[in-house]
């Protein structure tokens, strides 16, 4: 449902600021959204300042560097830190991307400011619950179908048909795009999202599989698919370069051409 | 995000102005003193105001419309194709405007 303001205990309060590491000069500072499910507080924005003579260059280096010297208790997701993973998917300087692949210079001047992705359940600090997400995700079968007996060796595909999968197979399934898109904020539940549609479509154009009617009978909804506005943010949030706009277009198309 | 947002606001904007449309045409099929009342309010500095945004509205839809009529075949949906058209729809939006406008005090002739 469209709430316009937050309830009351999730509003964001002024946090702590975290002394700066001793005789430190190049400094940059970092704002934090904390929350614990531990206590009762509300959620805060913590400061800290990251000494970048110690520190890699890009915002993930920069969490690592708090968690491991300044605040332990700093709570988020890494683990490939080569934006192959999509793990430390977050929101930075009001963008959905990858901590690991953004650069702190990318980022405006001030603060690197720095967020859990929007509208999802927090865990705690900057982990969300991707639950929804990874469950609609299932519900698309993302796995080759067929019906013709398997050949010996493997499926083949012609080079043009494997270049229809470009663009579509690199996905991380990060979410940032899933959560950067307002209709997907309000239809969370029903409305699949970016990120699984482009999945969707990953196997509806894939020349092996041989479930595409069930495939588009499954996504012949006003909800699952039919909520994309073309709004254009999950294509301005992929950190991959993707373009899951485009992929729901053709799904969309593709619904057409089978009418007619 | 924010070009989606202007088109849903201007598509409800439309409702308003038709209902602005309907009262005029309801007020043309009166009396003489009724069509005065509601045209002398219409064409007042506030009246015509008004009228210019629903103008705005009007065809800031139809171009962003247009633009999704386009999408809906596959094209223009690069990141950078759609930022201008984004663009390109406002400033197509704007210059049509004025020209209607430029046009309507024409036929007018005069102020």
């Amino acid at each position: 449902m469209v709430e316009i303001t937050l309830p009351k205990n999730s509003r964001v309060k002024e946090g702590k600021v975290w002394p700066k590491p001793e005789g430190a000069t190049n400094l940059r500072e970092y704002k934090i959204y904390r929350w614990s499910p531990d206590d009762e507080e509300n959620p805060r924005v913590d400061t800290y300042y990251v000494d970048m003579d110690d520190c890699g260059p890009m915002v993930l280096d920069g969490l690592i560097y708090i968690k491991n010297k300044i605040d332990p208790t700093l709570t988020f997701r890494r683990s490939c830190r080569e934006g192959i993973c999509g793990s430390c998917a977050m929101n930075i300087d009001g963008t959905n991307t990858l901590a690991c692949t953004k650069g702190m210079d990318e980022v405006a001047q001030d603060a690197v400011k720095i967020y859990p992705l929007p509208h999802m359940p927090v865990v705690k600090d900057l982990v969300p619950d991707l639950s929804v997400p990874y469950a609609q995700l299932s519900s698309i079968e993302p796995w080759l179908q067929t019906i013709t007996p398997e050949p010996a060796t493997e499926w083949k595909q012609s080079h043009e048909d494997r270049t229809k999968l470009d663009g579509l197979y690199e996905c991380i399934l990060c979410f940032c795009c899933q959560t950067s898109c307002p209709s997907y904020w309000w239809n969370g539940e029903r409305y699949l999202g970016p990120a699984v549609l482009l999945q969707a479509y990953r196997w509806l154009i894939d020349s092996r599989d041989e479930k595409t009617g069930e495939r588009l009978d499954n996504l012949e909804d006003p909800f699952r698919l039919y909520r994309c506005h073309t709004i254009m943010n999950c294509t301005q949030a992929c950190p991959k370069g993707l373009n899951p706009a485009k992929a729901i277009a053709n799904i969309k198309k593709m619904m057409v051409e089978r009418r007619v | 995000m924010l070009m989606s947002i202007v088109h849903r606001i201007t598509g409800g904007a439309l409702y308003f102005g038709m209902v602005l449309f309907v009262i005029w045409l309801a007020a043309a099929s009166g009396s003489k003193e009724t069509f005065d009342t509601v045209n002398g309010i219409y064409g007042s500095w506030f009246g015509r105001l008004v009228l210019l945004g629903f103008t705005w509205a009007m065809i800031h839809h139809l171009v962003g419309g247009l633009r999704h009529l386009v999408w809906d075949t596959g094209r223009g949906l690069e990141k950078t194709t759609a930022t201008k058209m984004a663009k390109a729809t406002i400033a197509v939006s704007i210059v049509l405007t004025i020209l209607v406008w430029i046009i309507g005090y024409a036929v007018r002739g005069g102020f």
